[in-house]
């Protein structure tokens, strides 16, 4: 008895102690931050998974966003204000973006890149809306994301990329006759796969195969193989990520079926598949916002300064590092478009940048001659890459 | 034509199921607990493969062996360290510890290897036969998959039936207390059960990465619970029901995966079961005591 009164003395001892602890650093802090209040800076936040399963595209997005800063802070900032970056580790979970966004806005954020991923957006965009935050999110590409009319994107969303993709296959006329392998129980995968066979039908593309599977029956394709084989489809629309796909191709193969693949974003990772057979995904092709090997002079630019800053990460060199290089690139040309400055409330800044993005074409590296519409979808022509020789060809 | 090719495809992902049941079912029947560790088990084995195809470039046939000896040691770690301690605490605390050593493999797994798909290189290497002019393949590991699995019921039969230490499981089966008093050491005839039921899993491992050569921490998860379906469908404990529950149940899976809806197959395997279970609670091929080996 009496062990456990001393114990539990100690321990309300100790939890004292931490508390003046706490209070000292947080006063530490804020005169740290006081000392640099002088200059006045414009402040972008962001939220992403920099740990956990997702980690890649967080430290994605971080460097690419850090690079662009770095860069016009060096060219005269934006409107002769220096820009800071912050970044929080949300690890893709809705709740933890949520958090991130109220420690944005303690650190004084007054423009917002959102956040990487869709999950995470959808909350965090929720809390942007009420505070009338501008928001850009360079990578999250669900419907609900930016929801708001605050919050605009980067990249394509899902209905966006199927509707791309049904038009190219028949303004290319690559097939006739279509099949589809989807992932039903993912929302990526049918967003797709829904607005890819209305747009094939609007375009008299005829869908011959329409296969699915879900996450606990990913291993064995014959059955879904096997229709598509009898259906005589020309070409398989494959709105599913890369890990499903290899085992999908390898099996099609296995099986003697020979047609065109053609995929989405999601494939893009084919080709980083330790010990994967790459001759087997020869030809196929995908839509992706970015590639390394385009040779336009924006991407190898980019693609130089990154190698050259972050040398051991070239794995990180990926679609997500060049929206989100773009995304700041865009928000400081929206910014000199609307003259924004560090005194603006947050809400002031949204209303002259929402004004702005709509009204300016901005060419960058996941795009030529992008613009917006009031509802923050990007409007721009997609890039379209075949593997050939084990790396991506550009089509145009 | 079509159906030939369905029902083929059915009975190679059946005889996967089927060899991962009898692991499932062998444990079962003598230790009458469900060891739902044994899917990551076969996780584990596929690694070893890998790492000592593509690290090592040792030939294949001493990757599987090496696979076999790690499940085997691992099998007889778990059984030692997690199950053993519980020997007569409830089933429910058993079977908690073994979906608790399910997720410990797995995230041990993903923090050695990360969750990149890694892409396995098949350890047959049997030539695919190619019959009515191309319409129909069958490839080398569905092949071997189903002589390997055949091969291995009737070795575990017979070795249940007709060796000593087998006849100590079956006895150990039927009741424990009893085994005990008559001289029978019934800790070393359960963790000789484990040491059987892990290398079974390593073989299935070989086999179910060979005929769909993709591997991930979760990659034995999905096929573990198939399997255990599997052994409930023929019957669990029973060896030979094991061996008919997975290719049954392969082939229900893709017909109706073939013939009705991709969405739907899971739910059809499962109406299945109920069905079945509804009309011989057993199993198809289970006995309601004794001989549950």
């Amino acid at each position: 008895m009496k062990m456990k009164k001393v114990l539990a003395v100690l321990m309300a001892l100790t939890l004292v102690v931490l508390c003046f602890a706490a209070c000292g650093s947080s006063e530490n802090e804020g005169a740290a931050g006081g000392s640099t209040t002088g200059e006045k800076t414009i402040k972008i936040g962001l939220s992403g998974p920099l740990t956990g399963n997702n980690a890649q595209y967080g430290i994605g997005v971080q460097n690419g966003a850090q690079l662009a800063v770095d860069e016009i802070n060096a060219a005269g900032g934006i409107n002769g204000y220096t820009v800071e970056l912050e970044m929080e580790d949300d690890e893709s979970d809705p709740e933890k973006a949520a958090n991130a966004y109220a420690n944005l806005m303690d650190w004084g954020m007054q423009i917002s890149l959102g956040t990487v991923t869709s999950g995470a957006c959808v909350s965090f965009q929720g809390r942007a809306k009420e505070d009338n935050m501008f928001l850009l999110t360079p990578s999250a590409t669900a419907v609900d994301a930016i929801e708001g009319d605050n919050a605009f994107r980067v990249c394509f969303s899902d209905p966006q990329q199927g509707v791309e993709a049904a038009d190219y296959i028949s303004e290319n006329s690559l097939a006739s006759k279509v099949a589809i392998i989807y992932d039903a129980s993912d929302t990526y995968s049918s967003g797709i796969r829904d607005s890819f066979s209305a747009e094939a039908q609007a375009k008299g593309l005829q869908i011959v195969a329409d296969e699915s599977f879900t996450a606990d029956s990913n291993t064995d394709f014959s059955a879904q193989i096997q229709s598509v084989k009898s259906s005589g489809a020309e070409l398989v629309f494959l709105p599913i990520y890369y890990t499903e796909a290899s085992k999908i191709i390898q099996q099609a193969n296995t099986a003697g079926l020979d047609v065109q693949w053609f995929g989405c974003d999601g494939l893009d990772g084919l080709l980083r598949i330790e010990n994967f057979d790459y001759s087997l995904v020869e030809g196929v092709m995908l839509l992706t916002p970015f590639t390394p090997n385009a040779t336009d002079e924006n991407t190898q630019n980019f693609v130089k300064a990154y190698e050259a800053k972050y040398p051991d990460q070239a794995s990180t060199l990926n679609q997500f590092a060049a929206d989100a290089y773009d995304a700041v690139y865009i928000i400081k040309q929206a910014c000199e478009q609307a003259g924004v400055t560090p005194d603006m409330s947050v809400s002031d800044t949204c209303e002259a940048l929402k004004a702005a993005i709509t009204s300016i074409t901005y060419t960058g590296v996941t795009g030529k001659g992008i613009t917006w519409g009031p509802d923050g979808e990007p409007q721009k022509p997609p890039i379209v890459v075949r593997i050939e020789n084990g790396a991506y060809t550009v089509l145009q | 034509m079509e159906f030939i090719s369905y029902l083929v495809s059915g009975i190679s992902l059946g005889s996967i199921y089927a060899l991962i049941a009898l692991g499932y079912t062998m444990v079962y029947g003598i230790a009458k607990m469900l060891n739902f560790a044994h899917g990551d088990v076969i996780m584990v084995g596929a690694y070893i493969i890998f790492i000592c195809s593509t690290s090592l470039g040792v030939p294949a046939f001493v990757s599987v062996l090496a696979a076999i000896l790690v499940c085997t040691v691992v099998g007889v770690v778990i059984e030692r360290v997690a199950y053993k301690p519980l020997r007569n605490a409830s089933s429910l605390a058993v079977l908690i510890t073994a979906i608790g050593v399910s997720y410990l493999l797995q995230n041990a797994a993903l923090l050695i290897f990360g969750s990149d798909t890694k892409s396995f290189s098949s350890v047959i290497s049997l030539p695919a036969l190619s019959l009515f002019d191309g319409q129909l393949h069958i490839s080398g590991e569905t092949m071997a998959t189903i002589v390997v699995s055949v091969v291995l019921m009737i070795a575990l039969t017979l070795f249940i039936n007709k060796t000593k230490p087998g006849r100590a499981m079956r006895a150990v089966s039927e009741d424990r207390g009893a085994a005990q008093l008559m001289g029978i050491n019934v800790n070393a005839t359960i963790t000789l059960t484990f040491a059987i039921g892990s290398a079974l899993a390593a073989v299935a491992g070989a086999l179910l990465c060979s005929a769909y050569p993709s591997l991930s921490p979760t990659t034995g998860a999905m096929p573990g619970i198939k399997a255990f379906t599997a052994a409930v469908f023929g019957g669990i404990g029973s060896i030979p029901g094991a061996m008919l529950g997975g290719v049954l149940l392969g082939i229900v899976e893709n017909l109706s995966k073939g013939y009705i809806s991709t969405q739907l197959s899971d739910a059809i395997v499962f109406a299945v079961l109920i069905l079945v279970l509804l009309v011989k609670p057993t199993g198809l091929l289970g006995k309601k005591i004794s001989e549950k080996v």
